[in-house]
């Protein structure tokens, strides 16, 4: 049990056991998938909107290739992290470094809700996940690939609008993988699927993510899921990272087994003790 | 209307050829008791003529070649209007979805002037351009004008905010923004302007025509009953309604075929 729970102070030095854990594994991948993914480090961010501080200093760095999950109780600010990752929203004050300087099409979102246009057909949905060299030669040939990839290719001349919730996210997974990204960031992608959809997506996502190697940042509210994917659970409570625990189990993981139900337990313990402090206010 | 059709249809048979024709049985079973009332002298043919009476009265004039030099008259009025007065509606519904700038410039002038009820700008319009074309195309531009603009300018802005996002996380520039997300978007608003439009363009044409026109089908009813010919009155009358019958007609069928991608549109 002690193996499998490894909690370290936050100011840790940034190149540690997980990186480590994380060099291994690709290893075992094989050097390709290696190089895809992208380290990241994150100094001193803070975000506000106007007077109300979101994120009040996070320090992180994230090996290339890990997959690390955020947690923490709504409103902890876990999303805004996200958000400046991906670069939709500009930090207050702080930086965000990667690796190498990326490419637009090197750093990719996935939403909780899967945000298809409508009044194309899937294709051409995900086709609009290759950016800029949407209009090269093989775009077609790439995004029936990335949908076969999910399981979806012989949906390509659907409508969205026919496809189940699952389906539509498997889509967009499928247009946010089609550039090769080397970051994808999860912003509670499977909030809106039901427990069954869930579970067959998180095995889709780990399975995406162990192919291509990038570097995976998921923000849920699962701690279940967050354990069962991650090489690493981040902890955030009011701006800050509270807590990093060290998810140390071999995949594929077993559902439901006791090292992964102690960890959660762990995990969501640190939580409701959080909300018992803030009562208290 | 068009949604409730699209249900998928629950143990009733499919007959295509059937389905066609069921919007036509109540206008002819009108047609048909209008008939039999005339027949039977329970309506007086002074009050209203007998649908045979009407389509005699058509195809004379239609030998004479009067009917459809009239109605080619009012339809060339009627698109050509509809074209300026739509365009230049589209046009400001687009800059003002897109341009805050132009939003704030000209917004608030054009509501002013939308609840000026434009038909009762009749009178200066005829001081202005006398009874000749341009005094009916510009009322039925500026009718047409606001249920485009409206519509389109709704549609704009209505566009699903998460979706704009999208496009320009995967790089669209403004350009394919506006192609592939905002316009797309506010297609199925914009039909509905559309044929809200083309009810007010017949409108406008016919008042504009019975009032001051020298030709058109408002100024061929309006000779007819100068004669006391009220079989010609209802004739116009017929015409009308099968006119707008037929641009709503098209209307949907640009619908259907633009949007086919809306689940309201979709045949299973």
């Amino acid at each position: 049990m002690q193996e499998a729970l490894r909690f370290r102070p936050v100011d840790a030095e940034p190149i540690d056991h997980a990186d480590i854990v994380v060099k291994a594994r690709q290893l075992r991948r094989g050097s390709d998938a290696a190089a895809r993914g992208l380290s990241l480090t994150i100094r001193g961010l803070r975000k506000s909107f106007g007077d109300n501080e979101v994120l009040r200093g996070i320090d992180l760095h994230i090996p290339a290739g890990q997959f690390v999950a955020i947690v923490g109780r709504s409103g902890c600010g876990k999303s805004t992290l996200l958000r400046l990752i991906a670069g939709l929203e500009a930090p207050t004050a702080g930086s965000i470094g990667f690796g190498e300087q990326p490419r637009a099409q090197d750093v990719r979102v996935m939403f909780q809700e899967p945000r298809l246009l409508p009044w194309a057909r899937v294709l051409s949905n995900v086709e609009v996940g290759l950016g800029r060299e949407r209009s090269s030669a093989d775009a077609q040939a790439r995004a029936e690939h990335a949908l076969v990839e999910v399981g979806l290719g012989d949906k390509r001349t659907q409508w969205p609008s026919v496809l189940s919730g699952g389906q539509k996210q498997r889509v967009a997974l499928a247009r946010a993988l089609v550039s090769r990204p080397r970051v994808l960031a999860f912003d509670e992608p499977l909030g809106a699927l039901d427990a069954l959809t869930r579970i067959s997506m998180q095995q889709l996502l780990e399975r995406v993510w162990r192919d291509q190697g990038f570097t995976a940042i998921l923000v849920t509210h699962d701690v279940a899921e967050a354990v069962a994917l991650a090489d690493r659970v981040l902890v955030i409570e009011d701006g800050r990272i509270a807590r990093d625990v060290t998810v140390d189990l071999p995949r594929p993981r077993r559902r439901g087994s006791a090292e992964l139900a102690a960890l959660e337990g762990e995990i969501l313990k640190h939580l409701l003790e959080g909300s018992d402090d803030t009562s208290d206010l | 209307m068009s949604l409730i059709d699209s249900l998928p249809r629950v143990g009733a048979p499919k007959l295509p050829k059937a389905d066609g024709l069921i919007p036509w049985i109540v206008p002819l079973a009108i047609i048909l008791i209008w008939q039999l009332a005339c027949v039977t002298g329970f309506v007086p043919s002074r009050v209203l003529p007998a649908p045979t009476d009407v389509a005699l009265a058509g195809w004379k004039l239609l030998l004479s070649g009067e009917l459809v030099r009239n109605i080619w008259v009012s339809f060339w009025r009627a698109s050509i209007g509809f074209l300026i007065g739509g365009g230049i509606g589209f046009a400001f519904g687009l800059a003002n979805g897109l341009s805050q700038l132009s939003a704030k410039l000209t917004d608030t002038t054009l509501q002013m002037v939308r609840n000026i009820p434009h038909l009762a700008l009749i009178p200066l319009v005829i001081l202005w351009f006398g009874i000749d074309e341009s005094a009916k195309l510009f009322l039925v531009a500026l009718g047409v004008f606001f249920p485009i603009y409206l519509n389109t300018l709704h549609g704009i802005r209505t566009v699903d905010p998460q979706l704009i996002e999208m496009g320009r996380i995967y790089g669209m520039t403004d350009g394919e923004l506006f192609r592939r997300v905002i316009f797309p978007g506010a297609l199925p608003s914009i039909f509905v302007g559309l044929r809200f439009a083309l009810g007010i363009m017949w409108l406008t044409l016919i008042v504009a025509e019975t009032i001051a026109a020298s030709s058109g089908l408002g100024y061929m009813a309006m000779q007819a009953r100068e004669f006391m010919l009220i079989d010609v009155v209802v004739l116009s009358i017929l015409i009308y309604a099968l006119l707008g019958k037929l641009a709503d007609s098209a209307s949907r069928a640009l619908e259907r075929l633009t949007l086919a991608w809306h689940p309201a549109f979709q045949q299973k």
